[in-house]
């Protein structure tokens, strides 16, 4: 049930109309009012005209993910009506635009319904009908205010900063708040009784998106050349890099650019522009998301074997084929692991949140430098492209980037002679140069059969001699990549493991089983290869239930190949609709499985 | 096989460039192409044209895809890096290579089933970006490696060693170029080094996307009777149009030419390459009039050789966008970041 600061508000409307600004107002007042606050997008694959959901989740406890409930739906979209009011939880409360006369057959009894005539107030009130159809989306802002008791200061200082350069657009904005604030205060019982309340738990917290975040590590990173094609949902990715660089990366004394951003003819040529970029030594990426890795598989591999860094985002999305391109999904994991033909593996970050986006944006690109190899993050849509409140980010002033391996013009200098693929420390990664550095420094890369020394061969024992130190390198990965989310509540056989945008659901559904008496020990992966810790704590439990987004059971096809996992104590929790993850999936299916005789 | 070493002996009277290195300086590996094959000539001026430029040959990007043609920047100039990339993708690797170090000289070697089928794509907007860089493409019109079978670019009528003859349309990659807007379009013959070696040079000093075809027999495969890219075909209807020189900004180089006919084109750099005009009425800097030209002369059966089309005025890849003169590569990790308590400042932003 709803309660106060504990609230759920979905607002369907139109694509195109502008309702992406007012449902970011909305969200933005309450987490300026220091109430912790989410905001999830529900939109089609298309431009303009179809229906969009935003959904915005109060949460009181600070919770990540999609909630199960709907407790106020705003239903601005008259083609959605009908669906939209049979989603609201027993309980809840339908806003809906009374301009025009209702089907009174859509009626339910269990819920209350507010007519608010946004639509004739805005035709009365403003002129042009792009102004009315904007400000519209503003009135249920106001409406929605009135109704939960959201401080319209706030508000006010929210449109001061975003009209700062147009102050005639601060009064008339506040004219449209106010067309549905009095309204609904003249004419419901405002405010409702799971109104919000101000609290001081968002005063470190930022809300933000997986892309803006990764796009702001890789400023961090130090990345200078961006290649990619566009492709939903990763595109803001790139265009956060090139809004960062635009301000953060002019030289000041030439005021010429110290980044280039290539828009590639498709994926293949931006994996192999990023390839050469890194093999020339810059620190670059490629933004892209599944239909983009079956592409670019033949330059991972080859990057693989040559041993080229390259740092590729892949903000997962529905599959198979086109799928659905604007829902979300973890089911990339199998492909992105082993991509291209041949033995070849993949270093794989899996961010949970945008926090993560960005730390592990920088990890990324030490990462590709230090192992001189592909490592791809592995996102989805609902990171990426939906507001999550985490803690701000930090930079460390003193922190020194990881380029790896590289020697410098006096190294080669000193030396008698440089091998590309020579094992000298031991750990499995061997030195590399870059061109333009020293006529000593030189080799021909490759991805035909090498020998050690870097020269093409066709011989068995020199092949095999490089491809197993790769399996050795492979090994040295494991130790350099990012540690596991590990938590014991009460130890006991039962554990629940998950991966990326599972975290937030499977954090909050170990919250309501422990209510319910249900201890369960918790890992989130963050990497592949898994390490020790995940090895042993899969050994340490009798059952695992592992959560995540894709119809064949991914993660644990991995669990199983590295980390000698036993299959029959893995039990899968699949959830592939495309829908976000939510904590009552995971319940209910824990539950269930405890009531067929699973330990717990 | 490649890993088997010339020997190293220099004879004392061989000439020395600018840098005191020796045309043998800008060797390498032993080729493993068929013996006479057309490309070894290419890579002998590469070799020619990269010595008498005097390049440090560490400051050079030998760069390739797949095929016969691809394997051949391991036959030339040992000292420079060279990248041999995946088939039809070696105009991507030099773009962001060249992206991330714009202070090195980029030589792609491609063939016509490297550039033309697979790598199409990346070639037509290699020349779209007008990446500074120097494009070869040593052309036979068939497949070596897999043993026959045509390429896009052979021509109607060609007959293989056994089956039918081609029936398809040929891509010329010459014309293609010309549509697309490439700065520098040459043509020559791998037989011909006193004309390809200037060529190539004009190529690598262009500050732009310089297309270099060259029609490069194949002598297994393509040599026979019926071919039209074999070497008696080549050479019977080579139509030379325009043959240059090379001028260093210094001016060494200046005599051995009419200069009654020599049509000089002043480069980005400063040097000049000296266009002769074997036609007199044969004008380079037209599109227009190279157009009609090459389709007169394919339609009267010979092959136009020569500085085909040239055009110094299109700003390349890094100029088109504003990019900083020193290497991306090179710059400080310190200097890419924000200053101290910017992140504050962006992150105000998303509260």
């Amino acid at each position: 049930m709803a309660a106060i600061n504990d609230v759920v508000i979905k607002i369907g409307t139109v694509n195109g109309t502008g309702s992406a600004s007012a449902n970011g107002l909305l969200r933005k007042a309450i987490f300026r009012m220091g109430i912790p606050v989410v905001g999830k997008n529900y939109f089609p694959s298309n431009i303009q005209g179809l229906p969009t959901w935003y959904e915005i989740r109060v949460t009181r406890d600070g919770y990540q993910a999609r909630s199960d409930r709907v407790d106020i739906m705003v239903a601005m979209n008259a083609q959605t009506y009908a669906k939209d009011m049979t989603d609201v939880t027993p309980g809840g409360w339908l806003v809906y635009d009374s301009t025009w006369p209702r089907n009174q057959l859509l009626d339910r009894e269990d819920i209350i319904v507010v007519g608010i005539p946004f639509s004739r107030m805005c035709n009365e009130h403003f002129d042009g009908v792009r102004t009315r159809i904007l400000m519209k989306n503003i009135a249920y802002v106001g409406a929605i205010a009135a109704l939960l008791d959201i401080d319209l200061e706030v508000i006010k200082e929210l449109l001061e900063e975003t009209f700062a350069a147009k102050q005639h657009m601060i009064a008339s904005n506040m004219d449209a708040i106010h067309l549905g604030y009095d309204f609904a205060i003249e004419n419901v019982a405002c405010p409702l009784p799971p109104k919000v309340e101000r609290m001081d738990a968002t005063s470190d917290q930022v809300v933000i998106d997986g892309n803006t975040a990764s796009a702001l590590g890789c400023v961090y990173a130090g990345a200078t050349v961006g290649a990619w094609y566009p492709i939903t949902p990763s595109t803001s990715l790139m265009d956060g890099f090139r809004s960062f660089c635009a301000q953060y990366r002019i030289d000041p004394e030439s005021g010429k650019r110290t980044y280039a951003i290539i828009q590639a003819e498709d994926e293949l040529s931006a994996i192999g522009m990023v390839l050469g970029a890194s093999w020339m030594g810059a620190r670059a990426f490629t933004p892209t998301s599944g239909p983009g890795i079956s592409l670019m598989s033949e330059f991972i591999g080859y990057a693989y074997y040559a041993e080229i860094p390259a740092v590729i985002f892949n903000v997962q999305r529905t599959g198979p084929s086109t799928g659905m391109p604007t829902r979300t999904q973890q089911s990339d994991i199998l492909c992105c692991a082993y991509a291209s033909h041949g033995d070849t593996k993949h270093i794989l970050l899996f961010p949970s949140d945008p926090y993560e986006c960005f730390t592990m944006s920088v990890q990324a690109f030490d990462l590709a430098e230090r192992l001189q190899t592909p490592v791809m993050v592995l996102s989805d849509l609902d990171i990426g492209m939906n507001d999550w409140m985490v803690p701000e980010f930090e930079w460390d002033e003193d922190y020194v980037h990881d380029r790896g391996k590289v020697l410098s013009a006096d190294d080669l200098e000193e030396m008698e002679a440089f091998y590309r693929y020579l094992d000298v420390d031991g750990d499995g990664i061997p030195y590399r140069t870059l061109p333009g550095t020293h006529p000593k420094g030189s080799y021909f890369t490759r991805g035909s059969g090498h020998t050690a020394l870097g020269a093409y061969t066709e011989n068995a024992a020199d092949y095999q001699e490089v491809v197993d130190r790769l399996l050795d390198k492979w090994e040295t990965a494991r130790t350099h990549v990012p540690e596991p989310d590990i938590a014991y509540s009460t130890f006991n056989k039962s554990a629940i493991l998950t991966v990326g945008s599972g975290n937030g659901a499977c954090k909050e559904a170990l919250d309501r089983l422990g209510k319910q008496n249900v201890g369960l020990n918790y890992c989130c992966v963050k990497a592949f290869p898994f390490g020790e810790s995940v090895k042993d704590f899969i050994e340490k439990h009798e059952v695992i239930y592992v959560v995540e987004q894709n119809r064949d059971a991914q993660l644990r096809t991995l669990l199983i190949l590295d980390c000698d996992a036993a299959p029959d104590k893995i039990v899968s929790l699949l959830h592939y609709n495309g829908i976000p993850l939510n904590a009552g999936f995971v319940v209910q299916k824990v539950l269930e499985e405890i009531s067929k005789g699973r330990a717990a | 096989m490649t890993y088997i070493k010339k020997p190293g002996i220099v004879h004392p009277s061989l000439p020395k460039n600018k840098l005191g290195l020796t045309s043998r300086d800008y060797e390498g590996a032993v080729s493993t192409l068929c013996a006479g094959c057309g490309h070894d000539s290419v890579t002998a001026a590469i070799v020619q044209a990269v010595f008498e430029l005097d390049i440090e040959p560490h400051m050079l990007a030998k760069m390739s895809g797949i095929g016969c043609s691809s394997k051949t920047p391991a036959y030339f100039v040992q000292q420079s890096h060279g990248f041999n990339s995946v088939h039809g993708r070696m105009p991507s690797v030099t773009t962001g290579a060249n992206a991330a170090n714009r202070n090195l000289k980029y030589i792609g070697v491609s063939g016509d089933g490297d550039s033309l089928s697979i790598g199409a794509g990346q070639f037509v907007h290699a020349i779209r970006r007008n990446i500074n860089m120097c494009y070869i493409l040593e052309n036979n019109g068939v497949y070596g490696l897999t043993k026959g079978q045509f390429s896009a670019s052979a021509d109607i009528g060609s007959k293989p060693k056994k089956g039918l003859p081609n029936q398809q349309e040929p891509i010329d990659p010459v014309s293609t170029a010309l549509s697309l807007g490439a700065t520098y379009i040459a043509r020559s013959f791998s037989g011909d080094k006193a004309q390809l070696v200037p060529l190539i040079k004009g190529a690598l000093v262009h500050d732009g996307f310089s297309l270099v075809d060259i029609i490069s027999p194949c002598v297994t495969f393509n040599d026979h009777d019926g071919s039209t890219k074999s070497y008696a075909h080549t050479r019977q209807k080579d139509h030379h149009v325009v043959d240059i020189d090379y001028i260093a900004p210094a001016g060494e180089i200046t005599t051995a030419y009419d200069e009654g006919s020599a049509m000089p084109v002043e480069l980005h750099d400063g040097s000049k390459i000296m266009l002769h005009k074997v036609d007199s009425t044969y004008d380079p800097t037209s599109r227009a009039i190279a157009f009609k030209y090459l389709r007169d002369r394919f339609n009267a059966g010979e092959i136009t050789t020569g500085l085909l089309y040239l055009n110094d005025s299109r700003k390349e890849m890094h100029d088109l966008m504003g990019n900083i003169d020193m290497p991306l590569a090179d710059l400080p990790m310190q200097s890419l970041r924000p200053a101290k308590g910017e992140l504050e400042k962006i992150l105000k932003r998303y509260r």
